[in-house]
């Protein structure tokens, strides 16, 4: 069983997401371990890209100051090889297609197997381009994980049958970003998924209360958090490490209560 | 050319959000309907002809053939299309698609404004909803365009996230298609992003050299020995080149926007500078860092300032079929300037980017031998920038 399948083990999982490197990787460190020691289940460390083409203005945001202050994808394999000897929290890599194309798919995914990266998000990856880096995680033991959105309809029995990690289900229409209301019917997907894989089912995009985490974890396996916790650290900066806490407590608290 | 999921080589390709891989797969199957509809073609030809003025004219450029003293010079004249320039051939086929597919908004990029200024024509002239992108930089150095697709009816929204320019304008539609796709067909103005556009775009702009072909067969008997075309993503240049691409005998030339020089960081030059990788939806071509991050890449034309170029493009650079040049932006201001002054033509500043290196080439090629230059726009839209370019400012 895959790491990232424990993190589903014990019920459900909040599953908090970062920019690295925003403001700074040494910030990011210790909000990484601040979110461990709160209750997060599996984390996701984004990698920041100048394009970043499925972000709302909050990421997009933290990904130009990241970049800015100088961080790269050898910089975040540093910060997570030092991470890695006290934290053993699941964590994926959330980043697009270039970052690891030009890297390398196979340098770049066997470097994450080595740091102990469990898996990796590419939302402008979707099922057709996926054989260019699954078979590459599978032979080094990472999951690609696989999205799943309100427009995927008869595409989501394919998705979900080919699925590693977990699935990672897109609340709502458009990018990245908090939303007051989630109009999809969640649990719909999320029966259409149960029918087609055994993976569990995260839902994310749009969720920034413990209301909203506790409801979207109800229908489904677990909630993940972006742009709320970008926004905390794009407001407090190098100070941010115990609003994060408290607020990925809140929500973890939430999140297991489903 | 194009394979399974759109390949051309290890081009091409749909690297977008599942978000959107219904809307491409809808527009796909859209798209292989209509083609083949010969009530579609009936519609867009009488649009093309009565309403946009094809065909285009291929006119003899004989001072220009005289005053550089080698091959003789047609040119294809892409700018005395209705809205200036070739633009309007793809946007009158992609609105008539989306009409036929229910749609009843569009989106689009800009960066000159002339693919918005056509997108915003074509809304008018079938009563769709229309909102363009644009660069907050090019909506200051394109004033009159946004003016005129405001005039059109098109909402004109600027775009501030990274350099302001083209490829800003290209990921600020791709999100708002995210956001609304049930109502809204994105009429992307080039030969990129995720396919089918590649394929789309280019069949619509392939009109170019079909027309270039039987007209110059009409006037010279004999295919031209070379075809040139400025590049940014590629639209007019694969337009130009696609019925020469079976007929080795003729050179199929790209001119890219070299900036400020390509050994300098102020250049769009992509095949010059760039490496090959994966983004807005399609694998080619790219200006980038090591780490895959995309250049902010720079020319005094806001048409050719992308840091890619079209997937089916850089097939042909690797099979070698065309030829990519890079051009500065003070021989393509030199080139519209000549042009002006020798035909009295004023091309897009894009467009003498291909007049640039005609002006190298033509000398070197034989009396007997025939160049095509696609002018690919007109040049009023410059006058502003070409005449600060030179020092002078000028107020309307």
């Amino acid at each position: 069983m895959s790491n990232i399948a424990k993190a589903f083990e014990k019920g459900k999982a909040f599953v908090p997401f970062l920019t690295c490197g925003d403001p700074d990787l040494e910030t990011t460190e210790k909000l990484v371990k601040a979110m461990a020691d709160s209750g997060a289940d599996l984390i996701e460390l984004g990698i920041p890209f100048s394009d970043p083409t499925a972000e709302g203005p909050v990421i997009q945001e933290a990904n130009v100051r990241a970049l800015a202050g100088g961080v790269t994808t050898d910089k975040i394999f540093d910060m997570v090889r030092r991470l890695r000897v006290t934290v053993t929290v699941p964590m994926v890599f959330m980043t697009y297609a270039n970052v690891v194309f030009s890297y390398g798919p196979e340098k770049f995914i066997s470097i994450c197997a080595d740091l102990g990266i469990d898996g990796l998000i590419l939302p402008d990856v979707p099922y057709e381009e996926k054989d260019e880096f699954a078979p590459i995680c599978r032979q080094y033991g990472l999951d690609l994980i696989s999205m799943i959105a309100p427009t995927s309809e008869s595409r989501i029995a394919m998705i979900a049958k080919e699925a590693d990690g977990f699935i990672y289900m897109v609340s709502s229409l458009g990018v990245t970003g908090v939303r007051s209301e989630i109009k999809t019917d969640i649990g719909a997907m999320a029966a259409l998924v149960r029918a087609n894989s055994r993976r569990p089912c995260a839902v994310g995009f749009g969720i920034s209360t413990p209301e909203q985490a506790k409801k979207m974890a109800a229908l489904s396996d677990g909630a993940i958090v972006g742009s709320a916790i970008v926004k905390l650290v794009a407001r407090y900066g190098r100070e941010a490490v115990p609003f994060v806490a408290d607020y990925v407590k809140s929500m973890a608290d939430a999140t297991h209560s489903a | 050319m194009t394979n399974e999921k759109g390949r051309f080589g290890v081009h091409g390709g749909q690297y977008i959000p599942e978000t959107l891989m219904n809307a491409v797969i809808e527009l796909e199957k859209a798209y292989d309907h209509y083609r083949s509809d010969p009530q579609f073609g009936s519609e867009l030809t009488s649009l093309l002809n009565d309403y946009a003025g094809r065909p285009s004219r291929l006119y003899y450029a004989e001072k220009m053939t005289k005053d550089l003293g080698g091959a003789k010079i047609y040119l294809k004249r892409e700018d005395l299309n209705h809205t200036g320039a070739h633009k309007i051939n793809n946007v009158l086929g992609q609105a008539l698609l989306a009409k036929k597919m229910g749609k009843t908004r569009l989106i689009a990029e800009t960066g000159a404004g002339q693919h918005g200024v056509a997108t915003a024509t074509a809304a008018a002239l079938m009563g769709m909803e229309c909102v363009v992108y644009m660069g907050r930089e090019d909506t200051e150095r394109q004033a009159l365009n946004v003016y005129k697709m405001r005039l059109l009816g098109a909402e004109v929204v600027p775009v501030d996230s990274g350099t302001g320019t083209l490829k800003d304008a290209v990921s600020a539609a791709f999100r708002e298609w995210t956001n609304r796709i049930a109502d809204t067909h994105y009429c992307l103005g080039s030969v990129m992003g995720p396919h089918p556009f590649p394929t789309i775009v280019r069949d619509f702009q392939s009109v170019i050299s079909k027309e270039t072909r039987e007209q110059i067969l009409k006037k010279e008997g004999r295919l031209p020995d070379a075809v040139l075309a400025c590049v940014g993503g590629g639209s007019n240049a694969i337009g130009s080149f696609y019925h020469f691409i079976n007929d080795p005998s003729v050179r199929l030339i790209g001119c890219e926007a070299a900036g400020r020089g390509v050994d300098t960081l102020e250049t769009a030059a992509t095949i010059a500078t760039g490496r090959l990788g994966i983004f807005h939806g399609m694998k080619s071509y790219f200006c980038q860092d090591q780490y895959g991050q995309i250049a902010p890449v720079y020319s005094i034309s806001a048409g050719l300032d992308y840091p890619g170029i079209g997937p089916e493009h850089a097939h042909l650079h690797d099979t070698g079929r065309a030829e990519y040049v890079p051009v500065t932006d003070e021989e393509a201001v030199n080139a519209f300037e000549y042009l002006s002054r020798t035909e009295g033509i004023i091309p897009a500043i894009e467009s003498a980017h291909a007049v640039a290196h005609a002006m190298k080439l033509a000398p070197k090629m034989g009396r007997n031998q025939i160049m095509v230059i696609t002018i690919s726009g007109r040049g009023d839209k410059d006058c502003v920038s070409i005449a600060r370019y030179r020092g002078e400012d000028l107020h309307e």
